[in-house]
């Protein structure tokens, strides 16, 4: 601040200059306060639920913002399933494991499969895939449940995780396509050609150059599809009704209802349920950078 | 080069977004079945998982006498008031934000990019412990919020899920909280995609500021915001979780939307036909929405 005083004292272009800082440092100072404000606005709910996590006693009647006695037993009872509504916790995590999983595996493959056809081998009619995608892409994912809970016991998935799997991936795939038609333009066909010229086959040329270019938009819509996965709640309760097909959301949900819920435990259980997805929603941003699965306007 | 050009005459290539003359316009013998192999994955995906679905849904919905007891039920009625409500105010809202914050991470401060890394938590962490905790935090009583209006200001505050319209306005804030990151990245990948020469020859002829941003941002964006409000307002219409755990359509059935009305109707009174004519109520909203999304889809190239 004393440089602008400084230059207060000399003439016309100074004073400028001191206008022009001062109104700089402003504008820092208003943007840090919105920073300041997206923060408490951003974190509160996320603060709530590590608060509730970290208390003591089951019974979370207290009124204070801060932990007054933190502790980590919560934590320990949910990894050790030390109570009756935790009994199953490494199961369900396991099942949402395999579901998440599954997802990411069989969105890629497929979504890589259809647009490698209609973006690199160009076959006719490819447009009515890329239109079918999109058409998918605009239903309303619940709208749907009602039908699926029918035709899952007609396709004999009742009670399965690969029904929820194959959910998933209904919804998935759409975006998958249209990420990777997107991102293969920016690799150069004449690739392709080369290779087909060496006498590659499309399956050599699908596996050793398509895929291994298209890696940033792989780690993008994988993500997506984990997030997707991880988002469930609706069809897993729908689809899955013994104790071994139970997934984290449905334990949540459980808890939910009952009268006399731990939220302490609750909490605790849903940290440990956030960790995954956060971890590789940061990860897909380090690879993949931001753009990737943006917008061309 | 010269081999393979005599086959691409050979077949004239149809349909919008086949991209002309490829070198190798029309496969053939291996190449064909090559081609076929690696669309019948997703072609099995649709018919079986699509087509069927949407198939039965619509022969579900059919009848004529459920929509006679929709519309002659009161809560059905508030329902579709509570929906209308939901994406007016929820869309709009956090759309805007979006586009008003994507701007503000544009700056060019050190900090920013840890604060986008943070501000993506609500996007990154699952709707389920969230949208829990939400509702723990509204609790009249016990809540965190109420606890900090007391701590920090000594008022009392109201119980948020009890009543109608503060339940309401607590689902669209929630919902606002959940989506509002991801749309703001999308709409700073559009913003980044805007060369700043234009803004450069922009300042030159006098416009900073707000004016940049009306006559240069939001022109160049204005595409892309309307296929993202379009794109949210359908997602909006299917979204379960923010309803169902953040108010769970109470109190007393007042906040349902049709996505968790549908559900009940079906599944907690048992009356699937009822559930698919709740849900199918929306096609009027959603057809139009759909045409116009797939015209704009087809023309400017969106990838969401």
């Amino acid at each position: 601040m004393s440089a602008t005083v400084f230059g207060a004292q000399r003439g016309g272009g100074a004073v400028r200059a001191r206008h022009w800082r001062m109104r700089r440092t402003l504008a820092h100072a208003v943007a840090i306060a919105v920073a300041i404000l997206l923060l408490i606005w951003t974190l509160t709910p996320l603060y709530s639920m590590v608060l509730v996590s970290l208390e003591p006693h089951s019974n979370v009647f207290s009124s204070h913002l801060f932990p007054l006695h933190p502790t980590l037993k919560p934590y320990r009872i949910v990894l050790t399933e030390g109570y009756w509504y935790l009994e199953h916790f490494w199961r369900e995590m396991y099942n949402s494991l395999f579901i998440g999983v599954m997802t990411v595996l069989c969105t890629l493959t497929i979504g890589s499969f259809a647009s490698f056809a209609v973006g690199r081998m160009r076959i006719r009619k490819g447009w009515m895939l890329t239109n079918a995608a999109l058409l998918t892409y605009v239903i309303p994912m619940s709208f749907l449940a009602i039908p699926f809970y029918r035709l899952m016991h007609i396709y004999g998935l009742s009670n399965n995780l690969w029904a929820v799997v194959a959910v998933e991936v209904t919804f998935a795939t759409p975006y998958a396509i249209f990420i990777f038609q997107q991102y293969g333009t920016s690799i150069p066909i004449e690739l392709d050609d080369a290779a087909r010229i060496d006498g590659a086959s499309p399956w050599q040329i699908y596996w050793r150059i398509y895929l291994p270019l298209m890696a940033p938009a792989l780690v993008a819509v994988g993500t997506y599809a984990l997030l997707l996965a991880w988002n469930e709640y609706l069809y897993m309760t729908l689809l899955l009704s013994s104790q071994n097909n139970m997934t984290v959301p449905l334990a949540l949900s459980q808890f939910l209802n009952s009268d006399e819920a731990p939220w302490n435990y609750m909490m605790a259980t849903a940290v440990v349920y956030a960790i995954p997805p956060i971890y590789y929603a940061f990860r897909r941003f380090m690879i993949a950078g931001l753009t990737v699965g943006g917008v061309k306007g | 080069m010269d081999g393979t050009s005599v086959r691409e005459s050979a077949h004239p290539v149809t349909g919008p977004r086949s991209r002309g003359f490829g070198l190798f316009g029309a496969p053939r013998g291996s190449e064909f079945a090559w081609g076929l192999a690696f669309v019948v994955p997703y072609a099995a995906v649709f018919v079986v998982f699509v087509i069927f679905p949407v198939a039965y849904g619509l022969w579900l919905g059919s009848e004529p006498s459920s929509y006679a007891q929709l519309f002659a039920d009161p809560i059905y009625l508030r329902t579709l008031f509570n929906t209308l409500l939901f994406l007016a105010i929820g869309v709009n809202l956090h759309l805007f934000l979006a586009l008003l914050l994507s701007g503000f991470f544009m700056l060019r401060y050190w900090w920013v990019k840890p604060l986008l890394l943070v501000f993506i938590l609500p996007w990154a962490v699952p709707a389920l412990p969230t949208f829990i905790s939400i509702h723990w935090m509204l609790d009249g009583q016990w809540g965190f919020i109420n606890n900090a209006l007391w701590g920090m200001f000594h008022i009392d505050g109201p119980s948020w899920l009890d009543t109608r319209w503060l339940a309401m306005g607590s689902v669209i804030v929630s919902y606002i909280w959940k989506w509002t990151p991801f749309w703001t990245v999308i709409l700073l990948a559009g913003r980044m995609g805007v060369p700043q020469d234009i803004y450069e020859s922009a300042r030159i002829d006098g416009a900073t500021g707000i004016r940049s941003f009306v006559h240069v941002t939001f022109p160049l964006l204005a595409n892309l915001y309307l296929v993202c409000t379009l794109l949210s307002t359908i997602w909006t219409l299917g979204d379960f979780n923010t309803v169902h755990f953040v108010s769970g359509g109470g109190p007393g059935l007042a906040t349902h939307v049709l996505a968790t009305l549908g559900i009940r109707d079906a599944f907690e009174i048992d009356q699937p036909r009822l559930g698919m004519a709740t849900v199918m109520s929306a096609l009027p909203l959603l057809i139009p929405l759909v045409i116009l999304l797939m015209r704009k889809l087809g023309r400017t190239e969106v990838q969401l």
